[in-house]
């Protein structure tokens, strides 16, 4: 291993804020250039950020030592912090105008996705209960889904493609969510505290708002916070045997 | 001083986070309910008091500013490292299931949007729009 190698090795903190401020530094220049502005230069690094974790494979970019750092910006313990931090341009008045709104969007935002998600798995050859229950709370986000299966006793590629679902929900919102925002009308606060409840995968909610709208963040992931808990409070327990019985 | 504002952001998460255990273990969740959510109403809460009655300093005020505008930064690493191979590989029930139970509940944001919403026209300017 050369000198460098291991100066950035040592240094893996520094260099992750290197490459991530290359990264925005490049898609701000290629959305201004090549896209005119029409595609946000935020959308464009967090898509970049998800294309290079597909160097890696369990911690994605993370699981190359060179960029080992990564995981130590980009893990739960600063994230929080920063979201935390969103909060100081937020306005106390307006989550309280919203927050029935956001406790409604919670409860129909796991229900619905539990029940559909367990329907498409059913209709896809998942047919007992265990199985289906397992994929539509994986459908909710990456931990509801191995919790229930654990707590249900679910074959480990039953919670493999759990873990995928939830997963997929996290990319589909980061990308899908500045290009559907205006037809669903995500413009203000009180939208963004419903849409976090309803979606509720924490990294997917505050990833696809920033790259709509950053001031919108903080709204959003106020919400999204309580979903993955709620969900397995409720997916193992209660969804489950209502589920049971429908299959039944 | 700067770190006063970080020192303030650090006590409030964590304050979140142990209430978010505390209702965890409360309803029989092995994990964290709301932490994060509890931890910034208590920085909206302290901030609004800080401001009003103390009057927060700027320079504290600083130390926090920093921290949430490196919060596009730390969602880019984050991005970066995601299980994707993972969740390619699940198969189509995977990609199909995650995918339009997304799109689904999406759909749903102009509807719920309207519950205790009492001023339509309380948009934010999106100047970067």
């Amino acid at each position: 291993m050369n000198r460098l190698e291991l100066l950035i090795e040592k240094h893996n903190l520094v260099f992750a804020f290197l490459v991530v401020g290359v990264i925005l530094f490049l898609s701000i220049l290629v959305s201004k250039r090549l896209f005119k502005g029409k595609i946000p230069g935020v959308a464009l690094a967090i898509s970049a950020g998800l294309a290079l974790a597909f160097l890696g494979d369990k911690k994605g970019l993370a699981d190359i030592p060179l960029f080992s750092g990564m995981a130590l910006l980009g893990g739960s313990m600063f994230r929080d912090f920063a979201v935390v931090a969103t909060a100081v341009g937020a306005d106390l008045n307006k989550i309280k105008k919203a927050g029935f709104a956001g406790v409604i969007a919670l409860l129909v935002g796991i229900t619905v996705t539990f029940f559909s998600g367990a329907a498409i798995a059913y209709f896809m050859g998942y047919t007992d209960a265990v199985s289906a229950a397992t994929i539509g709370a994986g459908a909710c986000t990456y931990i509801v889904g191995p919790i229930t299966g654990a707590a249900l006793g679910a074959s480990s590629d039953v919670i493999a493609i759990s873990i995928a679902a939830g997963v997929i929900k996290t990319v589909v919102t980061t990308i899908g969510t500045p290009i559907i925002a205006k037809r669903i009308g995500l413009h203000s606060p009180h939208s963004a505290v419903v849409f976090g409840g309803l979606v509720g995968t924490t990294s997917g909610v505050v990833a696809g708002l920033a790259a709509t709208d950053e001031k919108l963040v903080p709204y959003g992931a106020m919400t999204a916070t309580f979903y993955t808990g709620l969900g397995c409070l409720v997916c193992p327990s209660i969804f489950f045997v209502v589920l049971r019985a429908f299959l039944q | 001083m700067k770190i006063y504002g970080v020192a303030f952001l650090a006590a409030c998460l964590l304050v979140g986070k142990y209430l978010g255990s505390l209702l965890g273990s409360m309803i029989g969740v092995n994990g964290d309910v709301g932490g994060v959510g509890f931890a910034m109403l208590i920085l909206m809460i302290g901030n609004h008091l800080f401001s009003q009655k103390w009057g927060m300093q700027p320079k504290t005020k600083e130390g926090i500013a920093f921290w949430s505008a490196m919060y596009i930064p730390i969602i880019i690493a984050m991005a970066s490292i995601q299980n994707v191979k993972a969740a390619f590989s699940g198969g189509w029930v995977a990609i199909v299931a995650g995918t339009l139970t997304t799109l689904l509940v999406m759909t749903l944001v102009p509807f719920l949007s309207k519950i205790g919403n009492s001023e339509v026209s309380d948009e934010i300017d999106s100047a970067h729009e």
